[in-house]
């Protein structure tokens, strides 16, 4: 090949593409690839079997593989690694990418391609894969020259991992893989412009540490940039919340980057966050963002988002910040250093609190409380949706063990949000800002690859799980005991719930027919099914579930037409917020506005 | 209450040093599509060929907070070294070059001539029939010169895009 470099044959460090790969893929301490095998990538797997250092674990879709790294990165903190195919096998990992890149998730994704001399030749299983990945990834390369091949992985890894995490997706040509090169290792500097900025300004930490002293009535905004810091960032920000005595609320992102079971804490803010949440947010007198970005689903309208605040924000990426909503300090820096920061300016900082102002905004906010926003009845045979997760809840805590949970995405995933409580980060996996149906079950594939004794549990809709339900042959192979617990309410709930609010009850083609049997469905795919049809047969199928150490599927029969509450409907502000049927609600009617809003 | 001056659009002139790589005008490109950013010119050319490096000038117009925004964009894109708000930073010169070819005879062309000799335009290309002429500038003055061209036989203009630099000894490098 002409693109190899001249180097001697006694050279050590002459070796063919696909091992300068895994030598790179290696030295960057990568474990497992999540992957599916094809002709452009054939050099890789070849290289793969003759080696014992790096597991690979076999998914049975694409989209899957990406998802399920995906769920071994939020786990555990470390990079995802994903390998497919060229064309097919690029195209359906893009929806993982989209949904990694929304969400933030470090993961490199290595995609094979047709010969460089055929790029461009509509050549068999071609397609433009760094055209297509350019806007679906953090950034994307296309290996040319077999001498840049270790660099470029090991700049991949620095990217996807450094500063916003992200995917990056690394395009390799089947004549670099078979081609022979020198195999280099990562350089001193990591790169030569991408340096984010990690440690904040201390004039703007002193500047929000005077704004949060002087605050009467403040509120802490915690977003999944505390989760992205590391275990680190959720330490110090409830070492900050405790020590400041204020209220805490999270995104959905970073439910268990403060622990539920804090009387501090508020609950999950936003569309269907706490009603507590979302009325301390909109009457605070001063807002601490750290690692959250002013999503849509948490601000609700802007123009009346939390009126009569100052607000401080702190993140990684300057671009979030003033992006959404016009901030009074700014704060560019690593959610950890940045709370290690203000604790140190909080205590240098001679200021008396407020403490009786403090006092009376906590006075407020239990009246708040007290009207007990997450209320739902569970009378006769028919499961309550939120009874179901919340003695999930209860009895995997009885239990005492690990516990991750990941979701699917609709109504299911919302009463997860609500009713699941986490205590530490990193144990909580959902797909938020692209918000992908078929998430979770490939996302719990990944999270018991990492922590093989620890309780998984994909809590899923009856309609999500059908989307990558081929992953259960994943389960089976690799004897992975996820279970997989689906709220069956035989509707897409989520968007029945809209079409009844928003669309006069008109349920156009959201019912879900011609379900599988789930229970024989788990059987043919070598799991365990179970059902649970009444509300007396919860628990037992709960404690069953819990107790087989193989992949389940618990077939929860739920109530089909309850709604998830409160609820803001879209671009109304946060104190119109719809609670429950049996509560009487803020404002019920939605604009012509906020209609077009998804 | 929105601050008017976020909601006043303004233009922007951006500098953007980039690594001098495949794909790198795709990706601004991209950006601006994507999130419906309005390019009203944009050029690009290598400027250091030994450190790779690639100048990029974007004329761009929006809200003050669309524009923080767009800089912020750029300067996450993994290959930017620098973004510089040229408008913001102080005075700068930006210059626009324009080829136009203006086809006619008689009196038409003597006009199109003494204009263009007004406008220190050059003849670069001349037929008995037509003139190209080279005409560098202010993009208000490359428009001025077109719009006096068009009743005189304008045929077909190729203009480069805008070029910027800030005024004075301070360098986008340091
Ligand atoms: C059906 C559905 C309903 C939803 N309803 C809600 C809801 O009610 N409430 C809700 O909150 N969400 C809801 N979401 C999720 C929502 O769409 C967003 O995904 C979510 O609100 C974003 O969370 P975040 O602001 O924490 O940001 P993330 O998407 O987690 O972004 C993290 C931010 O932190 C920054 N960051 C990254 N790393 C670091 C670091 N090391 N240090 C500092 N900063 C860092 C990033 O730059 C980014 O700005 C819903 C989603 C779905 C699918
Ligand atoms: C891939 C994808 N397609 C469509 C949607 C739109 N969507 C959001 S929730 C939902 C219904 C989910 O139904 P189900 O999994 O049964 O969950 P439920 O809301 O009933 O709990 C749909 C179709 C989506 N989020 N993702
Ligand atoms: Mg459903």
């Amino acid at each position: 090949m002409s693109a190899t470099a001249p180097a001697t044959a006694a050279d050590a460090r002459t070796m063919t593409g696909a091992e300068i790969v895994l030598r790179a893929l290696k030295e960057q301490g990568v474990e497992v690839i999540f992957g599916y095998p094809g002709g452009a990538v054939l050099p890789l797997y070849d290289a793969l079997f003759q080696q014992n250092a790096i597991r690979h674990v076999l998914v049975r879709h694409e989209q899957a593989a990406v998802h399920a790294a995906e769920g071994y990165a939020r786990s555990t903190g470390k990079v995802g690694v994903v390998l497919v195919t060229s064309g097919p096998g690029a195209t359906n990992a893009v929806t993982g990418l989209v949904d990694a890149l929304m969400d933030s998730v470090p993961v490199v994704c290595l995609t094979g391609q047709v010969p460089t001399h055929l790029i461009g030749n509509d050549a068999f299983q071609e397609a433009d894969t760094t055209g297509i990945t350019r806007p679906a990834t953090k950034h994307n390369y296309l290996v040319k020259d077999i001498r840049r091949l270790a660099a470029t992985v090991h700049e991949a890894f620095y990217v996807a991992k450094s500063g916003r995490p992200g995917p990056v997706v690394i395009d390799l040509p089947k004549d670099i893989l078979i081609g022979k090169g020198p195999y280099t290792d990562p350089p001193a500097e990591p790169h030569r412009s991408y340096r984010p900025q990690t440690e904040p300004d201390a004039e703007a930490i002193r500047r929000a540490v005077a704004l949060l002293k002087r605050a009467e009535r403040p509120v802490v905004y915690a977003g999944g940039g505390v989760v992205n810091s590391g275990p680190e960032a959720s330490r110090l920000l409830t070492e900050f919340v405790r020590m400041t005595g204020m209220p805490c609320t999270t995104t959905l992102m970073a439910l268990g980057a403060f622990p539920a079971s804090d009387p501090q804490f508020l609950g999950m803010l936003g569309m269907h966050g706490l009603y507590e949440a979302n009325l301390a947010m909109h009457g605070c007198d001063v807002m601490l963002n750290v690692g959250a970005r002013f999503d849509d689903r948490v601000t609700g309208s802007l123009a009346h988002f939390s009126p009569g605040s100052r607000k401080i924000h702190a993140d990684i990426d300057p671009s979030s910040i003033n992006k959404n909503v016009k901030v009074d300090v700014a704060i560019v820096g690593d959610a950890a250093r940045v709370l290690a920061a203000l604790i140190e300016a909080w205590k240098a900082d001679e200021t008396p609190q407020d403490k009786a102002a403090l006092t009376r905004w906590w006075r407020r906010i239990d009246e708040w409380r007290a009207r007990d926003c997450l209320r739902y009845r569970q009378e006769g045979r028919i499961i309550k949706p939120q009874h179901a997760v919340k003695r999930l809840y209860e009895i995997t805590r009885e239990l005492g063990r690990d516990t991750i949970i990941t979701t699917e995405v609709g109504q299911h995933q919302m009463w997860a949000a609500q009713f699941f409580g986490f205590e530490r980060p990193n144990r909580w996996l959902t797909s938020g800002g692209l918000g992908t149906m078929g998430y979770g079950l490939p996302a719990a594939v990944g999270a018991q690859i990492a922590h093989p004794d620890a309780l998984v549990i994909d809590i899923a809709g009856e309609a999500s799980i059908l989307m990558n339900i081929q992953e259960m042959g994943t389960l089976a192979q690799y004897r992975l005991p996820v279970k997989v617990f689906i709220l069956n309410n035989e509707y897409m709930g989520m968007v029945r719930q809209w079409q009844e609010l928003l669309h006069g009850g008109r349920y156009s083609e959201s019912y879900s027919a011609a379900l599988p049997d789930f229970v024989k469905l788990a059987e043919s795919f070598h799991a365990v099914g179970l059902r649970a049809e009444a509300a007396d047969d919860l628990d037992r199928v709960i404690r069953e579930m819990l107790a087989v150490d193989r992949p389940v599927i618990a077939d929860i029969c739920v109530d089909k037409e309850e709604n998830c509450f409160p609820m803001i409907p879209s671009g109304a502000p946060h104190n119109q917020m719809i609670l429950g049927r049996d509560q009487e609600g803020g404002a019920a009617g939605v604009t012509d506005e906020g209609k077009v809003l998804v | 209450m929105p601050d008017p001056a976020d909601t006043a659009p303004r233009a922007a002139t951006i500098a953007v040093l980039v690594e001098n790589e495949a794909g790198i005008l795709a990706r601004v490109v991209g950006l601006f599509s994507g999130r419906g950013y309005n390019i009203e010119s944009l050029t690009v050319a290598p400027v250091d060929e030994a450190k790779r490096i690639s100048r990029i000038t974007i004329v761009t117009s929006g809200t003050e907070m669309v524009i923080e925004q767009i800089k912020a964009q750029l300067d996450r894109l993994v290959p930017v070294h620098k973004v510089a708000d040229l408008t913001l930073e102080g005075p700068h010169v930006a210059r626009e070059m324009a080829l136009i070819k203006v086809v006619g005879r008689g009196e038409n062309r003597l006009e199109a001539l003494r204009l263009a000799d007004a406008f220190r335009a050059s003849v670069v290309d001349a037929t008995i029939g037509s003139f190209v002429f080279e005409l560098t500038g202010s993009s208000d003055k490359l428009d001025a010169f077109i719009a006096l061209m068009r009743p005189l036989g304008l045929a077909e203009v190729s203009r480069t895009g805008v070029v910027a630099i800030a005024r004075g000894p301070a360098s986008i490098h340091s």
